[in-house]
């Protein structure tokens, strides 16, 4: 079985051949979301959903908001950043952690 | 000709009859400075067609007779390049007519491939003529301007772009237009021309000091050089894919064929400048030239359509003037 072929992103919709009103739904929210400028411009929200790609590791999506962000007037340098952000926020979820870690060294006398 | 393209303005019911013309543009020569990655002429310092002294009187001829042809549209290659290049500027300026320049910027700078003559003098002339000029300048990063069109590319612009500012273009009030042109990088859609135009007017000035006046923001065309950059790729039937997904039948409703004619290098006349690249030259008078013009056939004509028309007609659309919607 082959994972993450490229070819199958064009392919989402067929996620709706069963349950179809449901993936017209998530169709119909996530373009509306997404589509247009709102309080977030276009290229904010590719930025956004690029760092989340990222951060959620979706080769799809990382494909899909490359693309996006360079359409909606993203450079490669506010993309890089954008991914930088993603990173520094999965790092920051991962060392905060760390007080839950000093909590327990508290409670077996360790700190 | 029968295409993917017919098909959609069909079902669409977008009506895309020629209209009275109004711009003749003129690739003039294929000769350039530079050879930039997506070039759908070609052009580059190896090529050599240029346009006939006879042809380009005839073209002149053309406009007196026709005062409906507001604009003359100069281009090629580098037109500057042209030995008549001055003449057939001054003289349509002498007819009243508008006349843009397609214009590299970096050609400025550097000698003539052929001649090695300096053409330093370019932003004077330009000045005194009050031609528009129209100039590429891809991105306002430098790193993705040099991608398409050479390494040092952005730089030397800049400092052409900071010669036309001296003399007035760019600047309010001048009535000197300098308009540049976007294109994106690789295969995918430009941008929103507004919201690219406010960050090349805020990068380029804080960074650089230089001003313009519009920005055109232009697609890819799958055509030439960019097309067997497509092929290396293995991206052409995606980026073709991709045009025709986001054909807007709004952008299609104003693309420029509709009322300009594009003159050859020999003469011969076609729909665009994509066309003539295409050697798809105006039905159904096989081949109808400048010498043969007939502004009420042209007027009336069947403009030739292709696959390659979703390159225009895709997103908010693309022209020579940017964006149709």
């Amino acid at each position: 079985m082959d994972y993450y072929k490229a070819s199958d992103l064009k392919r989402f919709a067929e996620v709706g051949t069963f349950a179809p009103e449901l993936m017209d739904k998530f169709f119909e929210y996530y373009g509306a979301v997404t589509g247009s400028d709102g309080a977030l411009t276009k290229r904010e929200k590719a930025l956004i959903a690029l760092a989340l790609a990222h951060a959620k590791q979706c080769p799809y999506c990382i494909d899909a908001y490359s693309t996006q962000c360079l359409e909606s007037g993203a450079d490669p340098e506010q993309m890089t950043e954008a991914i930088h952000v993603a990173a520094a926020m999965e790092a920051g979820m991962a060392l905060v952690h760390g007080v839950q870690m000093q909590n327990c060294l508290k409670q077996r006398g360790a700190l | 000709m029968s295409s993917t393209f017919r098909r959609f303005i069909t079902e669409h019911d977008v009506a895309l009859a020629a209209s009275r013309v109004g711009l003749m543009q003129v690739n003039i020569t294929r000769l350039c400075n530079q050879a930039c990655a997506h070039c759908h002429v070609a052009a580059g310092p190896n090529r050599r067609e240029m346009m006939a002294r006879e042809t380009i009187e005839r073209c002149l001829e053309v406009l007196g007779e026709h005062p409906e042809i507001t604009t003359l549209d100069i281009t090629g290659g580098a037109p500057e390049l042209h030995p008549d290049f001055r003449e057939l500027v001054s003289r349509a300026r002498e007819l009243d007519r508008h006349v843009m320049v397609r214009h590299n910027l970096t050609v400025t700078l550097e000698r003539h491939p052929v001649t090695r003559a300096s053409l330093a003098y370019l932003p004077a002339f330009f000045a005194e003529q009050g031609v528009e000029i129209v100039s590429s300048l891809p991105h306002y990063q430098p790193y993705l301007t040099d991608r398409q069109r050479g390494s040092g590319a952005f730089e030397r612009s800049i400092a052409s772009m900071r010669l036309l500012n001296e003399v007035g273009y760019g600047r309010p009030g001048s009535g000197l237009e300098l308009n540049l042109v976007h294109n994106p990088v690789g295969p995918y859609l430009p941008a929103d021309q507004c919201s690219l135009e406010r960050d090349y007017h805020a990068s380029l000035e804080r960074s650089h000091g230089v001003v313009f006046n519009r920005l055109f923001a232009l697609t890819n065309m799958p055509v030439a050089r960019f097309a067997e950059h497509l092929e290396a790729l293995g991206q052409a039937e995606e980026y073709r894919d991709r045009l025709s997904a986001a054909c807007n039948p709004a952008a299609a409703a104003n693309v420029m064929c509709r009322n300009m004619i594009s003159v050859g290098y020999d003469g011969t006349l076609y729909d665009c400048d994509f066309n003539q690249m295409l050697d798809l030259a105006i039905e159904p008078e096989e081949p109808a030239t400048i010498f043969t013009f007939d502004i009420d056939r042209l007027s009336e004509r069947d403009i030739r359509f292709g696959d390659h028309c979703f390159g225009c007609t895709a997103g908010s659309g693309s022209s020579c003037g940017g964006a149709t919607t």
